[in-house]
C-alpha cells in the first residue's frame, strides 16, 4: 500500500537559488513525525512545497500514491492537508470566529467544527468575536490550529508552532496534541525545539541545508546523533 | 444652505465613481487608472442600448449585469496577471487600459459629449421651500450611493464572500491555502466594482453629458474622494465624495471657475494635513 504521502527526490528553488536538494520523505496513516534542523535548513519551504505554495515537480509529491507535486494550494487542502503556517499568519481583519471559518471553506466533513473547537480551546470561545490581532501569541497560535483543523485535514502539518511563544505556552499548545492525534489524525511538526520534537514524535527527520541529515525513530536517534545531524559538527 | 445641499447631492454621484475604485483598491491594492474610462464606457453602454431603443431604465437594468461580466473577464484575463508585490504592473496596465478605452469610444462615438433622454426626468424637482427646489434625479442618485455604501460594507462585514475579500487582502497566500481561489475573488471584486461603475456612468449621462473624454476628470474625483475619506473604508469614501461635492459646489458659488479647483485644493489640505484620510480603516 502506498504511503499517505511521500516526498521523493523533491527539489525546490526561489528563482535560480536552490533551497532544497533531493528530499525523500515519507509519512504513513496515523503516525506524529518532527522535522527539526536549524534556521535556513529548508523545513518551511519543504512543507510549502508539500501544501503548493511553492511549485515543484508533479510526481515529486504523493498523496495516496497520487502525484499531487505543484498542484494548487486550494486543491490540496480539498485533498485533506492542511498546514499551520509558519508565524500563525491569522487574518487581520477578520475575527477570531471569521479566521476559523476561513478554514471551513474546503468543505471536508469530518468531527471538528466550531463547538468542538471551542470546547478544546475555551478561551477562543469567549474571544470569539474579537479582533485576532488582539489576542496573545498562545491565543492566536490557538486560533491557527484551529483554523487548519476546520477543514478536516487527514494530515496537519505544524510550522514551528513553539516560534516566539513562552514554555509555558508552548507546553499548553502541546497539550492540545493527544486530542487532535486521538482520532487518527496524521500529524508533521516543524521544530527548532528538539527536546519537545523528540518528546512528542514517533519518527523525527532532520534537515541541513536543503537535505534530509539524519532520519529514524525519535526514541532509539541519539542527542549526538541529533547534534551532528542538526549543526554538522 | 442650497449650495451645501446642492453639493451633498452631487457629492452622492462623485460617491458611487468613488466607491468601485475604493473596492478594487480594498480587496487588490490595485489602483485602477482606468476607472474614470471605465465610467464613460458603462456611459456610453447605456447610451447605445436607450439608441437601439430601450427606455433609459432598462438600459441601466441592462448594462449592470453586462458591467458585471466585462469586469469579471477584464479582471481574470488581464488584472490578475498584473497583481503582485510590485504595483507598477497594475498602474501601466490600467494606463494602457484607459488609453485603449478612450480612443475606442472616441473612434466609434467621436468626441461629442452625449446624454441619455429621460423624458424630462432629469429637471423634475421638488420645491422644498420658496426657491429651494431639490431634483429628483440628484436625490435618487445620493440614495443609491447611501444604499451601495451601505450594501457594500454590509457585504464586506456580514458574508462569506466579505470574509474571502478581507482575507485575500490581508494575506493571499493563506487565502489559498485555505482552499479560496484568490484570483476568482478577486474576479468577483472587479465584477462588482464595474457594476458601480455602470451604474455611475449611466446616472452621470442621465444628470449631465458624457464624452469619450471625461474619463480622467471623473478618476480624479474619485480619487480624491477616496483619498480624502481613506483607503479601505466604504462609509469613509462616500464621506470624502460628500465633502468633495460640497466643497465644489461652494467653490462654484464664489466663482463658476473656481469649483473644481476648489475641490482639488480641499484634498491638497486633507492630503498635507491629514495623509492617511478623515475616517481610515473603520471597515470589519
Amino acid at each position: 500500500m502506498a504511503a499517505l504521502l511521500q516526498a521523493q527526490a523533491l527539489e525546490a528553488f526561489y528563482g535560480d537559488a536552490q533551497a532544497l536538494f533531493g528530499i525523500d520523505f515519507q509519512l504513513d496513516a496515523g503516525e506524529l513525525v518532527a522535522i527539526i534542523g536549524a534556521n535556513g535548513a529548508g523545513k518551511s519551504t519543504f512543507l510549502k512545497c508539500l501544501t503548493g505554495l511553492v511549485r515543484v515537480q508533479i510526481d515529486s509529491v504523493r498523496w495516496k500514491g497520487k502525484p499531487v507535486g505543484g498542484m494548487a494550494p486550494g486543491k490540496i487542502v480539498r485533498e485533506g492537508l492542511a498546514m499551520v503556517p509558519e508565524g500563525r499568519r491569522l487574518f487581520a481583519s477578520l475575527s477570531v470566529e471569521e479566521n476559523l471559518l476561513m478554514g471551513a471553506r474546503a468543505q471536508r466533513k469530518g468531527p471538528w467544527n466550531l463547538d468542538r473547537l471551542y470546547r478544546m480551546f475555551p478561551i477562543l470561545g469567549e474571544k470569539r468575536s474579537l479582533a485576532s490581532t488582539s489576542l496573545s501569541g498562545g491565543q492566536q497560535q490557538m486560533v491557527a490550529i484551529g483554523r487548519a483543523l476546520m477543514s478536516n485535514p487527514e494530515v496537519l502539518l505544524c510550522d514551528e508552532l513553539s516560534l516566539g511563544l513562552a514554555p509555558i505556552v508552548i507546553r499548553e499548545i502541546y497539550s492540545a496534541m493527544p486530542a487532535i492525534t486521538a482520532e487518527g489524525m496524521t500529524v508533521v511538526i516543524v521544530e527548532q525545539d528538539v527536546t519537545m520534537a523528540r518528546r512528542v514524535s514517533q519518527r523525527l527527520y532532520c534537515f541541513q541545508e536543503g537535505r534530509v541529515s539524519l532520519h529514524g525513530a525519535s526514541g532509539d536517534l541519539t542527542r549526538e546523533q541529533i547534534s551532528l545531524a542538526y549543526f554538522g559538527l | 444652505m442650497e449650495t451645501i445641499l446642492q453639493g451633498i447631492l452631487l457629492g452622492g454621484l462623485y460617491g458611487l465613481f468613488a466607491l468601485g475604485l475604493s473596492l478594487m483598491f480594498g480587496v487588490m491594492r490595485l489602483t485602477n487608472t482606468a476607472h474614470g474610462d471605465f465610467i464613460v464606457l458603462g456611459a456610453f453602454c447605456s447610451l447605445t442600448l436607450v439608441a437601439l431603443g430601450l427606455s433609459p431604465w432598462m438600459a441601466l437594468v441592462a448594462t449592470l449585469p453586462l458591467a458585471w461580466v466585462v469586469g469579471y473577464v477584464v479582471q481574470h484575463v488581464i488584472l490578475n496577471a498584473t497583481l503582485g508585490k510590485d504595483p507598477l504592473p497594475s498602474l501601466v496596465v490600467t494606463f494602457g487600459l484607459s488609453i485603449v478605452t478612450q480612443n475606442l469610444l472616441l473612434q466609434i462615438y467621436s468626441a461629442d459629449p452625449r446624454s441619455i433622454d429621460t423624458g424630462g426626468f432629469s429637471t423634475m424637482g421638488w420645491s422644498v421651500t420658496e426657491g429651494l427646489s431639490i431634483g429628483v434625479l440628484p436625490l435618487m442618485i445620493l440614495a443609491l450611493a447611501v444604499a451601495a455604501t451601505g450594501g457594500l460594507q454590509w457585504l464586506f462585514n456580514h458574508t462569506a464572500i466579505g470574509r474571502s475579500f478581507r482575507a485575500v487582502s490581508d494575506d493571499r497566500e493563506i487565502a489559498e491555502l485555505m482552499g479560496l481561489n484568490a484570483r476568482t475573488v478577486c474576479a468577483l471584486a472587479t465584477a462588482l466594482a464595474f457594476v458601480l461603475v455602470g451604474l455611475a456612468g449611466t446616472l452621470q449621462a442621465m444628470r449631465t453629458t458624457v464624452a469619450p473624454s471625461d474619463g480622467p476628470l471623473l478618476l480624479l474625483f474619485a480619487f480624491e474622494a477616496v483619498i480624502i475619506g481613506g483607503m479601505g473604508s466604504f462609509w469613509g469614501t462616500l464621506a470624502g465624495a460628500l465633502l468633495l461635492g460640497v466643497t465644489q459646489q461652494v467653490g462654484f458659488r464664489l466663482d463658476p471657475g473656481w469649483g473644481i479647483w476648489g475641490g482639488h485644493l480641499m484634498f491638497l489640505i486633507v492630503l498635507v494635513l491629514r495623509p492617511q484620510g478623515l475616517f481610515p480603516k473603520t471597515r470589519g
